[in-house]
């Protein structure tokens, strides 16, 4: 038996499907989450949980800007969350560096530095440091670094709190959030809503959906006539013990999470839907945070891990309206933790189409050849 | 009922002692013995406070599945004691809270 | 050792009989163990020991044979050594002396035997409350032996520890007991099956006997456990038995509620496995020879499913003449033939865990915690903490994980993993929560240690 349809449906539980869920919620929208199960695959449970901006569109003047207003709203987005929640998520912004161990990467990074620096101006206020200035900095620093970047404006928070906290927030406006609900199946209607099937065979009604699943887009986005594609980027990460004493600074590649332990990652590859950990990437990254940090060699590594980054075919994000189905939408990205104001704010109210919407011409899937379904 | 010890030992002939100092104090040890049994014959006070709520705990499961007995030995923190045989002159510092980056000797 | 054929993880009663038989036909063995001596928990220092203390009974000094046999020029034994991580290969990374190495052999038999059930009650992680099972180690290890203790909770190792105690001189205060009497009543079908396994059931009674003559003050059905700490350190142990509130002083209070696999590294390995109903655990999916479902890597003993000591040699055997058949070094006909009176032995063996799973079933008194109820003793979350995150919509194992910390600290989920179960499967309405991920390293090692094998190139032993 359908179950009573409400205004906006969102398949997709995740940090972005959560975020969007709490911005339709605001502009007064009632709204459902279906959320996937427990052993799906969910960058939510897996990620980093940086708040960035250094490096972010370096060839994508929007996604630079939207990027940098995300980050600018992230103070107040962290305090409305608590206001919902009572969790706080640990936002930090105290500036964050890029470090490099290879002269090579270091220079490559600095021409997309001053690329995104041509869109953000003064908003990027990044600086760049020799490795003789980062150890002058950071004494304790390995001597195998060879440059750094800093931008003042980088921070992280607690990504599970996070997930956790907008878990909250939307129960406590008066979303659903059912779980278990794997959505395989997507139907329009002739009155222009949509049939949702479940892997279990349960089905939903709904007026208007958004699209959120994650690597789930792979097979629900063409049943809307979507053009966009995702793929998987697996990245490995490692959390070590906790330490009391704090860490000098924080990387896009070393930080240290609220409770204590040191988070490490950044690793990039194509392995399909595996999202296993190897002894390759793992001891890698092992070696960068030593060689960044010689302190932490005894420092034990208590979990490594694989999760998937979901990229679109240029990586950037894609905020579409189905032209077939006009109340069907597709939000995917691979930064959801740093765009998560973004997409409570201004994306929610582009989809429930408010008077003060922004334009998001520049994220559609209009960008992308139509390739034809085989 | 004051406890000194939660254990007895059973007297055993022939079997070399060695000493280890714990905070600075000199305890006697069997040379069979863990670090964890050393200290749980040695005294039934806790042998670490906890992180999160600061309560204290000793050894627990004796094979190295729970991690409650770690310890610092010779400035490595978090150590398992009870997979850790004593060694003369071993010098063991109890912990309370989260360790610091190198132990707290460095 | 030059390129092993088979790696054994664990030299308990499983892992020592395997490498006997696997040796002895011509197979190179390479045996990894974390603890410095050969003997598992079960036979834990048996080599030093040997006839040494004969209060820890006769059970305990048939391991002598199986530690023997392992001196053998087939078998090379290292120990102290972690096995932290494993890959298709298969293929091994284990740490001795703060140095990690890479090894492969066509086979890998995981014997990593058993753990104890935690037993979660209110006061579980105070000083002076610990596990029989820890107490027996220190017993095998250095002598040590309870002092003014209280022995509670259910099955076959409670019985054991207290008649060792009174054979060593140090009787326990008291024998407190969560078994009821209908427990006691359903195991009774059981009894017929388990006469094949008379020596076993006859070792039991012997037991029992022992510790009623010995007047150990015992009390049944046992609910509602807690322990805080009283004046000078002592342990004011509290329960509910015959309608009334019990309180009882000790130096000491130990517990038990049986054992179950450790499976940590059989689940990141990647091996399926299976929820077993009457024994409240996962153990992991194998046939009759230890195979698993993959490549190369065969089970036996405990860490295969619970059946105690004897089964594990047997197992043992088994798995290793399998390797041994697909090492070609035997035929399959020998294969059977010579497994023929072990397979006897096993279904003997095994004809009483029937009665065991029912008489000494974990009670649901460890299911229904009170909510102030440390369960997580890593990250210290409670009870009510995990059933807040039920109430929000955790159905499963990783969402509630990720939600409460539960399970992310050194023991990895070791000492909280099942009673997170019971508390995700109180609510009835969904399926019953799935096995959570293990994941690697399988024992924590240093950073630094894992750094050096990103340049090093595979050494071997």
């Amino acid at each position: 038996m359908p179950l009573q349809s409400t205004e906006t449906t969102i398949i997709g539980g995740g940090v972005v499907g959560l975020s969007v869920a709490l911005g339709l919620l605001q502009t007064g929208q009632q709204v459902t989450v279906l959320d996937g199960a427990d052993s799906d695959l969910r960058a939510s449970q897996g990620n980093f949980g940086l708040v960035w901006l250094q490096g972010k569109g370096s060839n994508y003047p929007a996604y630079a800007r939207w990027t940098s207003e995300a980050v600018s709203d992230w103070a107040d987005f962290a305090d409305l969350l608590t206001d919902l929640s009572d969790i706080d998520v640990h936002l930090e912004q105290p500036g964050g560096y890029e470090v490099f161990t290879e002269q090579s990467e270091f220079d490559e990074f600095l021409v997309e530095l001053e690329n995104q620096g041509k869109t953000l101006g003064k908003n990027l206020d990044a600086e760049i440091l020799t490795g003789a200035a980062m150890r002058h900095r950071f004494p304790e620093l390995g001597s195998k670094v060879v440059g750094a970047t800093f931008c003042s404006r980088d921070g992280h928070v607690n990504p599970l709190k996070l997930l956790r906290a907008l878990r909250i927030a939307v129960t406590r406006l008066g979303g659903q959030i059912i779980s278990n609900a794997t959505i395989t199946n997507i139907t329009p209607t002739p009155s222009g809503g949509f049939s949702l099937i479940d892997r279990s065979g349960q089905t939903f009604g709904a007026e208007q959906i958004v699209l959120c699943a994650g690597l789930g887009a792979m097979a629900l986005a063409p049943q809307l006539g979507f053009r966009t594609r995702v793929r998987a980027q697996r990245g490995e990460l490692l959390i070590t013990e906790k330490i009391g004493s704090p860490l000098p600074f924080l990387s896009s590649t070393i930080r240290q999470v609220d409770e204590g332990g040191i988070q490490i990652g950044g690793t990039k590859a194509d392995a399909g839907l595996d999202d296993g950990d190897t002894l390759e990437f793992t001891a890698r990254l092992a070696q960068h945070a030593v060689e960044v940090f010689p302190q932490l060699e005894k420092t034990r590594i208590l979990r490594s891990w694989g999760a998937l980054r979901i990229m679109s075919d240029d990586g950037y994000p894609v905020y579409a309206q189905s032209s077939d189905h006009p109340g069907a939408f597709l939000v995917t990205c691979h930064s959801g933790i740093t765009l998560a104001p973004n997409h409570a704010g201004p994306l929610a109210k582009w989809i429930a189409n408010t008077s003060d919407a922004p334009n998001l011409e520049a994220f559609d899937e209009s960008r992308f050849p139509f390739l034809q379904t085989v | 009922m004051k406890v000194v010890s939660r254990f007895y030992r059973l007297s055993d002939a022939g079997t070399r002692t060695v000493t280890l100092t714990v905070d600075g104090t000199p305890i006697t040890a069997q040379e069979r013995d863990s670090l964890a049994a050393a200290l749980l014959a040695h005294s039934a006070k806790a042998s670490r406070r906890t992180t999160r709520l600061d309560t204290p705990r000793t050894a627990y499961c004796m094979m190295g599945v729970c991690f409650d007995c770690l310890v610092e030995v010779d400035g490595h923190a978090n150590v398992q004691a009870c997979m850790t045989q004593v060694r003369e002159g071993m010098v063991v510092r109890l912990q309370s809270g989260l360790p610091e980056m190198r132990g707290r000797n460095d | 050792m030059t390129d092993p054929d088979l790696i054994i993880v664990g030299s308990g009663p499983a892992g020592m009989a395997a490498a006997s038989v696997a040796a002895r036909s011509g197979a190179r063995v390479l045996i990894l163990d974390e603890q410095p001596r050969p003997g598992g928990q079960i036979y834990r220092n048996i080599g030093e020991n040997r006839d040494r203390l004969g209060w820890l009974g006769k059970g305990y000094a048939a391991g002598t044979e199986l530690v023997d046999d392992l001196d053998h020029p087939n078998i090379h034994c290292e120990f102290g050594a972690t096995v932290w991580r494993s890959d298709p290969g298969p293929t091994v990374c284990w740490s001795q002396n703060g140095h990690s190495q890479v090894t492969s052999a066509p086979y890998l038999l995981l014997a990593t035997g058993a753990q104890e059930r935690p037993v979660p009650f209110p006061g579980w992680t105070l000083p002076g409350v610990m596990p029989a099972g820890a107490a027996q180690i220190l017993m095998k290890t250095s002598t040590l032996l309870p002092r003014d203790a209280i022995l509670a909770g259910s099955g076959p190792l409670l019985y054991l520890v207290a008649a060792q105690m009174i054979d060593a001189g140090t009787p326990p205060k008291a024998l407190v007991e969560t078994q009821t009497r209908s427990m006691a009543i359903r195991s009774a079908r059981h009894l017929p099956r388990a006469a094949f396994a008379l020596p076993l059931l006859l070792k039991g009674l012997g037991l029992l006997h022992k510790i009623r003559k010995h007047r150990i003050p015992r009390f049944t059905g046992a609910t509602a456990f807690r322990a805080e700490t009283g004046n000078g350190g002592t342990i004011q142990f509290s329960f509910d038995a015959s309608g009334k509130a019990h309180h009882h002083e000790c130096g000491l209070l130990l517990t038990h509620q049986g054992v179950v696999p450790s499976t940590h590294m059989t689940r990141a390995a990647g091996i399926a496995h299976e929820w077993k109903a009457t024994q409240e655990c996962f153990h992991p999916t194998s046939d009759l020879w230890g195979r698993t479902d993959q490549p190369g890597l065969h089970v036996a003993g405990d860490g295969a499913g619970i059946a105690g000591a004897e089964v594990a040699a047997i197992a043992g055997r088994l798995a290793a003449r399998d390797i041994l058949h697909q090492l070609r070094l035997i035929s399959a006909g020998t294969r059977d033939q010579t497994s023929a009176s072990d397979r006897g032995a096993l279904w003997r063996a095994l004809a009483i865990r029937p009665f065991l799973d029912t008489a000494y079933a974990p009670t649901e008194a460890f299911q229904s915690l009170t909510d102030e109820t440390i369960v997580c003793r890593c990250e210290e979350i409670t009870a009510g903490e995990l059933r807040a995150a039920v109430a929000e919509g955790a159905t499963g194992p990783r969402h509630i994980k990720t939600a409460t910390r539960a399970g992310m600290g050194p023991c990895q989920g070791r000492m909280c993993d099942l009673t997170v179960r019971g508390i995700l499967s109180a609510n009835k309405t969904t399926e019953p929560p799935a096995q959570p991920r293990a994941r690697n390293p399988i024992k924590p090692i240093p950073l630094g240690e894992l750094a050096a094998l990103a340049s090093e190139p595979e050494t071997k032993p």
